[in-house]
C-alpha cells in the first residue's frame, strides 16, 4: 500500500493542478470530519463511564468532576462478574476448538495430492449457501442433549466454513510444495507434516482466524439466549449485558442510594462503565493482531 | 463417503485404487473425519429437520411419528394477515442498509489519495474499532445516546433550542437509526477490501494518465473504480442474497412493543413464534425458515445474472 501516493512524492517532476488542489483540500476536511464521527462517541463513553451522574449531561469530552461510582457498582454487581468468568470460559475454549477443527478441515484441503478434496469441499461450500435454519438447528441442539450446557455455546458454531476457506488458501498459497516433496522423501507421515512444518509456518492466519473466533464468541448472545435460556448460572457476559442495557433491568436497588432520581443516574453512569467493562478483552487484543486483518481480508478475497 | 466417485474415474481397478489412497493418506481422512462429522451433525442433520416444515411436529412425538400435512403451514404463513408488512419491513431494512454500500468505496478512494501517510494510518485503525463493539452494546450505546432525558443526541438537540425526541418510540425514526448506526459500526472495516483492491492498481497507469494530464477525479474514474468493480459486484451480489435474513440480532434487541409496526422482519417473527411463545410452533418456524432461504436462493440466482450481464463478473 505504500506505493500509492505517486501524486504526491516530494519532489515529483508533475505539480498538482487545481481541481486536484481542491480535491485533496475536501480530502483533508472529509476524512477528519469523518475521524471525529467515528471517535468521538468513543471517547464519550469513555468519558461518560468516569463522569458522576450530572455530567453525563454535558458534551465535553473529559470527564467533569470525575468519579469512580459507575465502575464501583459495576465491581459490586455480582451478575456481571460470573457472566464475564463464563464468557471468558466460552471465548478460550470456543476459540480454541474452532482453531482445531477448522485446522483439521483446512490442512487437508490444501493439500493438492489429497483426492477426497473435491467431495468434501462441495460438502462445506452447501452449508455456506443453506442451511436448516433457526428451529430444525435447535431441534437438533435439543435431540443431542445439549440443551442448557456449555457445549451448546461452544460447539455449533465450532467451524465456519469462510475462516476455513481463507485458512486453506494460506497454507496452500504460502507453504511450498517443495517442502511436502523433501518432507515425503526423508519419510514424514501426514500428521507429523501438519505438526512440524505446516503449523509453524501458519502463525499469522492462525492469530487473524483465532481473532475472528474470540471476537464472535465474545459478542454472540443469540445462540446463548436460545440454548441456554433458564440457566441462569451458564449465561454469558453479553446477556446478562442485555439485561442491563437494553431491558433496562439492572438490579441495583440495594446499594442504599437516597432518591429514585440518584438511582437513575447511578444507572445511567453504571452503564457507561459496563459498556466500557464488556469491551476490555478485545480491546487488548485488538493492537496485537490489528497488522493481520488487512493479510486476513484480502486473502478471504481471492478465496474459491 | 464420495471419495469412491472421484477414485472410480480412474480407469483402474476401483478397490485397489481406494485402497492406495486411503493406506497412503490416511492421516488426512483421519483428520478431515472431525470437521466432516461436525458438518453432518450440526448443520446437515438439522437440514434433514427442515421436513417438520411439512408435517405436524410436536413436542410429545418424534419427527418421523408426526404425520404429513404438506403446504399447511407455508400456506399459513402466505396467509397471515400481516405477511406483506413482514416482507415489506424486512425488504425496506435490507434495502436501505443495501444503498450505504457506496460508503465504504468513497472512504477508500479518499484513504487512497491521503498524502500524510501517519493520518492515514490513524484513521484506518479508529474507523476499524466500532467493528469489534458486540451487537448487544451497540444497541446499549444507541439506547443510552438516544435516551429523551439524558442522550447526547438530545442533549445536542435541547441546547439547539429544539424539543427532547423519544427516537425509540417513534417507528419513523427505526430504519434510519439502524441503517446509520450499521454505517457507523461497518464502513471502516468493509473498507479495508476495497483499500487492498486498489493497491493492486499498477502505479504506471497513474503516471501515465499523470503526463497525459488526467486530475485525480478522472483517475479514479477511469482507473480505480474499473479495478475495482469486480470486487463490488461480487460483494453486491452476495449482499442480494441475503436480502430476506437481515441481522435479525440487532433488529431484535431495537424492538419495542411502540416501533413494532415497521421493526418486525420475518427472522424475529419466527422466533417469537418458533421458540420464544410459550407453546412454539416448531413446524410453522421451520415453514417460514425455509420460506426465507427459498425467496434467498431466487435472488441470489437473479442478481447474479444481473451483474453477470452488466459488469461480467458472477458469483458462479
Amino acid at each position: 500500500m505504500k506505493t500509492k501516493d505517486i501524486t504526491v512524492k516530494k519532489g515529483h517532476p508533475i505539480k498538482h493542478t487545481l481541481s486536484d488542489k481542491i480535491f485533496l483540500t475536501i480530502n483533508w476536511i472529509v476524512l477528519t470530519l469523518f475521524l471525529i464521527v467515528i471517535a468521538y462517541p468513543l471517547i464519550f463513553v469513555i468519558t461518560a463511564s468516569f463522569s458522576s451522574g450530572t455530567s453525563i449531561m454535558s458534551l465535553s469530552l473529559l470527564p467533569q468532576n470525575p468519579s469512580l461510582t459507575g465502575y464501583e457498582t459495576v465491581f459490586k454487581y455480582k451478575d456481571i462478574w460470573t457472566g464475564y468468568g463464563n464468557s471468558l470460559i466460552y471465548m478460550v475454549c470456543g476459540t480454541v476448538v474452532s482453531l482445531i477443527v477448522t485446522t483439521m478441515c483446512a490442512y487437508p484441503l490444501s493439500r493438492p495430492d489429497f483426492k477426497g478434496r473435491g467431495p468434501i469441499m462441495v460438502m462445506c461450500m452447501v452449508t455456506m449457501y443453506f442451511s436448516g435454519g433457526l428451529i430444525p438447528t435447535y431441534l437438533t441442539i435439543r435431540e443431542l442433549g445439549l440443551l442448557q450446557t456449555r457445549w451448546s455455546v461452544i460447539l455449533p458454531g465450532a467451524m465456519s466454513v469462510y475462516n476455513m476457506i481463507v485458512m486453506r488458501t494460506y497454507m496452500r498459497n504460502s507453504i511450498p510444495l517443495e517442502l511436502l516433496e523433501c518432507s515425503q522423501l526423508d519419510g514424514c507421515g501426514n500428521i507429523r507434516y501438519l505438526m512440524s512444518i505446516v503449523l509453524p509456518l501458519s502463525g499469522p492466519i492462525m492469530a487473524v482466524i483465532g481473532l475472528y473466533y474470540a471476537v464472535g464468541h465474545w459478542n454472540a448472545y443469540f445462540d446463548a439466549m436460545i440454548y441456554l435460556s433458564g440457566s441462569r448460572k451458564l449465561y454469558p457476559l453479553s446477556l446478562i449485558l442485555r439485561e442491563i442495557l437494553v431491558q433496562n433491568d439492572a438490579n441495583i436497588d440495594n446499594l442504599d442510594i437516597e432518591s429514585l432520581m440518584a438511582l437513575e443516574e447511578r444507572r445511567n453512569v453504571m452503564k457507561y462503565a459496563v459498556i466500557v467493562v464488556s469491551c476490555l478483552p478485545v480491546m487488548i487484543l485488538y493492537p496485537f493482531v490489528q497488522k493481520y486483518f488487512v493479510k486476513g481480508v484480502m486473502i478471504g478475497a481471492v478465496k474459491g | 463417503m464420495a471419495q469412491p466417485n472421484v477414485v472410480a474415474r480412474k480407469k483402474k481397478p476401483l478397490g485397489k485404487r481406494i485402497w492406495e489412497e486411503l493406506r497412503k493418506n490416511w492421516g488426512l481422512y483421519l483428520l478431515v473425519s472431525v470437521p466432516v462429522l461436525y458438518l453432518i451433525i450440526f448443520k446437515y442433520w438439522p437440514m434433514y429437520g427442515v421436513q417438520i416444515a411439512f408435517r405436524d411436529y410436536k413436542v410429545v412425538r418424534t419427527i418421523w411419528e408426526s404425520p404429513w400435512v404438506g403446504l399447511k403451514y407455508i400456506r399459513k404463513f402466505i396467509e397471515y394477515r400481516k405477511f406483506w408488512e413482514l416482507i415489506r419491513n424486512t425488504f425496506l431494512i435490507s434495502f436501505y442498509s443495501l444503498c450505504t454500500f457506496p460508503a465504504p468505496i468513497v472512504l477508500a478512494l479518499l484513504l487512497n489519495y491521503m498524502p500524510n501517510q501517519k493520518f492515514k494510518k490513524a484513521v484506518q485503525m479508529i474507523s476499524y474499532a466500532p467493528h469489534f463493539i458486540s451487537t448487544v452494546v451497540m444497541v446499549g450505546i444507541l439506547l443510552q445516546f438516544l435516551d429523551t432525558r439524558s442522550g447526547l443526541i438530545n442533549v445536542v438537540i435541547q441546547a439547539a433550542g429544539g424539543k427532547a425526541i423519544n427516537f425509540m418510540a417513534k417507528p419513523q425514526y427505526f430504519r434510519t437509526i439502524y441503517v446509520l448506526s450499521g454505517l457507523w459500526q461497518g464502513v471502516g472495516y468493509s473498507s479495508i477490501i476495497y483499500i487492498s483492491a486498489l493497491s493492486g492498481v499498477s502505479p504506471e497507469l497513474h503516471e501515465a494518465a499523470i503526463v497525459d494530464g488526467a486530475n485525480i477525479l478522472k483517475r479514479i474514474w477511469h482507473i480505480d473504480l474499473p479495478t475495482i468493480l469486480p470486487t463490488v459486484a461480487i460483494l453486491l451480489i452476495m449482499n442480494c442474497g441475503s436480502m430476506l435474513s437481515v441481522g435479525y440480532e440487532k433488529i431484535y434487541l431495537m424492538q419495542n412493543s411502540l416501533n413494532n409496526k415497521v421493526s418486525e422482519v420475518i427472522s424475529t417473527y419466527t422466533y417469537k413464534q418458533g421458540l420464544a411463545s410459550d407453546t412454539p410452533q416448531y413446524s410453522y418456524g421451520a415453514a417460514i425458515g425455509l420460506f426465507i432461504s427459498f425467496i434467498n436462493v431466487i435472488m441470489l440466482l437473479i442478481v447474479n445474472k444481473i451483474t453477470g450481464k452488466l459488469s461480467g463478473s458472477s458469483l458462479f
